[in-house]
């Protein structure tokens, strides 16, 4: 019982007015970005990153964990109301969230759709309380061949588990790892891919691609669609809110499985937009109600945002206890770690114990707060939506500008900005996944790090990757995860035949 | 590279087909993998005295851009079927760069004159031009969205943004 210990000393960590009030204004902007079209979750914490810079660290991550968890929150509104969804993973929340608001049963299917994040986070936290501390314990023996062997295992399980073409997401990862390398070779001192621009020499910012990509990117994506918003007005009274919850225990089993799948993308680098499509088919294919779906079942919206939110919640574990992200917006809070000058990693847990707590905690505090938030101000964060597109989409741009300049005070980053901006459009429209070109921005430097550490120790013998059974073990995982579209390939010749 | 589909706008029938768009962004990878490669060579790719050199770790990183986007590029090519999908149309391309080339002068014009004013002003064009407002109420947004982020960034958060090579700010002493 260390651990509520611990938590407890967080709670009194987080329980300051000062850090109440960052929680609320996190959770309110959160909401706003995850409602706006072209601010998700990942760049809005990058855009808004700048503004911690003087915080203490822990005040700066509750700050910005509970913009996450409004842009998760926030990503329902609009695909509720609008059919527009905010986010990637509420698209599955509009297949019977939407038709439910046509019904006149918006407030029922928002106060769902809340709750049931509410839920998913909930038992995602109590996952983290629990078992974060237990891995960075374990984690503590890994040394660089270790630490390299669950760097591949994260490359490859995007290969193996993605969706698209195995060469594509190939591509997009080793285009981030390229990126990472352009600028001052940490080890030699040399200056790398910069051609003589000395401008290259601080090499890319992983945010200023996180701003571009997912902001510009998706700015230009939804001009392409011509966006049009014509939505259900709302208002959730409290009655409605009493009945939704007093029908909720029913769909116990829905919860309980979302929130399994939920957790099991979010640790491995899954990510919330799989976990909610994939939770969405298992309720369709496991209710009684299935072939009902898509006329407007509330299982057909808790399904989805259940896992949704588990899974955003869970991809901080691997954040905390490895230093590894499992989402991109987990990944800037990983940036931010370093900006603040903490060391990510297992030692975290032993070196920054009110950080780790507090953060901890705070995700138990910041889902409560944004839960009554949320459901309070509907009528408020809807009414954003209203502003028409040709005065938000030129304000998105300019925040994204401010964003993208602030990171290193660098006019050349809005430049680069409108860069990456064109290559996530194209990425987006030739699959191309950006998941893990961002992670492979991210974590390049360390992974290279880890794995020239491992080169020294064994004098350019890569047998030191199976070298023990652990390493091994996790090496082993990693190459099969890679070589997993070829070998279901096979495995499906061989049935056929 | 037509769709086969009638559709009421000529422009909604032409445009870049994705077979097409898949083979040129195949090909620049390609080139950014030979360029990753090309450097990490001259840095030295191998084995030095104290452990592996700086190129060590991008050559093969590039290698692999190399291979995984020749690969890309023989599956467009030999994907003829693609040929007649339609990556975007002539109409949505238009709407597109309608966004993206102003938004690349709007960058230029932060270069020189700064955030703020950039800002205010391509605020208050997007207004004019797309959205069809009146001038003063299209103004009006542009500049009181810039004067609020102002006393947010300048006076709350102190956190000074570009001002532009001229600097037409600079009367306000901050």
């Amino acid at each position: 019982m260390v651990e509520l210990n611990a938590l407890f000393q967080g709670f009194a960590v987080v329980l300051t007015p000062f850090n109440m009030l960052l929680m609320t204004i996190g959770i309110v902007l959160g909401v706003i970005i995850g409602v706006l079209p072209g601010l998700g979750g990942a760049n809005g914490v990058a855009i808004l990153l700048p503004l911690t810079f003087a915080m203490p660290p822990t005040s700066a991550i509750i700050m910005l964990s509970c913009i996450y968890w409004g842009a998760l929150f926030g990503g329902a509104i609009t695909s509720i109301l609008f059919n527009i969804p905010g986010e990637p993973w509420s698209v599955a929340t509009t297949f019977d969230g939407y038709p439910m608001a046509q019904q006149g049963r918006a407030g029922e299917a928002l106060t769902a759709a809340f709750t049931s994040s509410f839920v998913g986070a909930f038992v995602a936290v109590v996952m983290i309380t629990f078992l974060a501390p237990m891995v960075a314990k374990f984690a503590l023996q890994f040394g660089p061949p270790e630490f390299f062997a669950v760097y591949l295992l994260t490359f490859c399980s995007f290969i193996g588990m993605g969706k698209g073409s195995p060469w594509k997401t190939l591509s997009a990862m080793m285009l981030g790892f390229a990126l990472a390398a352009v600028g001052m070779d940490t080890v030699t001192g040399q200056l790398r891919l910069i051609f003589g621009f000395t401008d290259l020499m601080r090499g890319f910012d992983f945010l200023i691609a996180v701003i571009g990509l997912f902001g510009i990117g998706e700015i230009l994506l939804s001009m392409e669609e011509g966006l049009s918003f014509t939505g259900k007005t709302a208002r959730i009274n409290p009655k409605v809110v009493f009945q939704t919850w007093a029908s909720l225990p029913k769909y116990w089993a829905t919860l309980v499985r979302s929130s399994a799948i939920g957790i099991w993308m979010g640790i491995t680098p899954g990510g919330a937009t799989p976990a909610s499509f994939m939770s969405y088919g298992v309720a369709k294919r496991m209710s009684r109600d299935g072939e009902k779906f898509g006329t407007g079942q509330i299982e057909g919206v808790i399904a989805p945002e259940t896992a949704a939110h588990a899974a955003g919640t869970s991809a901080l574990l691997p954040m905390l206890a490895l230093g590894i992200p499992g989402s991109p917006t987990a990944a800037v809070l990983l940036g931010g770690l370093l900006i603040w000058g903490l060391q990510p990693g297992p030692l975290l847990f032993v070196e920054q114990k009110d950080f780790v707590w507090g953060l901890i905690a705070s995700m138990y505090l910041g889902n409560i707060f944004g839960l009554v938030i949320v459901l309070t101000c509907v009528p408020l964060f809807a009414a954003i939506l209203r502003i028409p597109f040709s005065i938000i989409a030129p304000v998105i741009l300019v925040i994204c500008a401010i964003g993208a300049y602030t990171v290193h005070s660098a006019m050349l980053d809005i430049w680069f900005m409108m860069l990456f901006g064109v290559i996530g459009y194209l990425f987006k429209k030739l699959n191309y996944p950006l998941a893990p070109m961002v992670l492979a921005l991210v974590l390049g430097d360390r992974a290279e790090d880890s794995f020239r550490q491992s080169m020294l120790i064994a004098q350019g013998d890569l047998r030191i990757f199976f070298s023990n059974g652990l390493v091994g073990g996790i090496t082993a995982l990693a190459l099969i995860l890679l070589f997993w579209p070829l070998v279901s390939r096979v495995v499906g010749r061989l049935r056929g035949a | 590279m037509t769709d086969e589909t009638p559709l009421p706008d000529p422009d909604e029938r032409v445009g870049i087909s994705l077979r097409l768009m898949d083979i040129i962004v195949a090909l620049l990878l390609f080139v950014v993998g030979a360029v990753v490669v090309f450097d990490s060579y001259r840095l030295g790719s191998s084995w030095g005295s104290d452990g592996p050199q700086s190129g060590y770790f991008p050559f093969r990183v590039g290698i692999l851009i190399c291979i995984a986007s020749l690969i890309t590029f023989v599956q467009a090519v030999r994907a003829r079927n693609l040929s007649y999908v339609m990556f975007v149309s002539l109409a949505r391309l238009k709407l597109v760069l309608i966004v993206l080339i102003p938004a690349l002068f709007y960058v230029l014009c932060v270069q020189y004159i700064g955030l703020y004013v950039a800002s205010a002003i391509y605020i208050a064009l997007f207004m004019v031009w797309l959205g069809k407002y009146s001038w003063l109420k299209s103004i009006l947004v542009g500049a009181l969205v810039n004067v609020s982020f102002f006393f947010m960034f300048e006076v709350w958060f102190k956190v000074p943004l570009w001002k532009g090579d001229l600097d037409p700010l600079r009367f306000l002493g901050f």
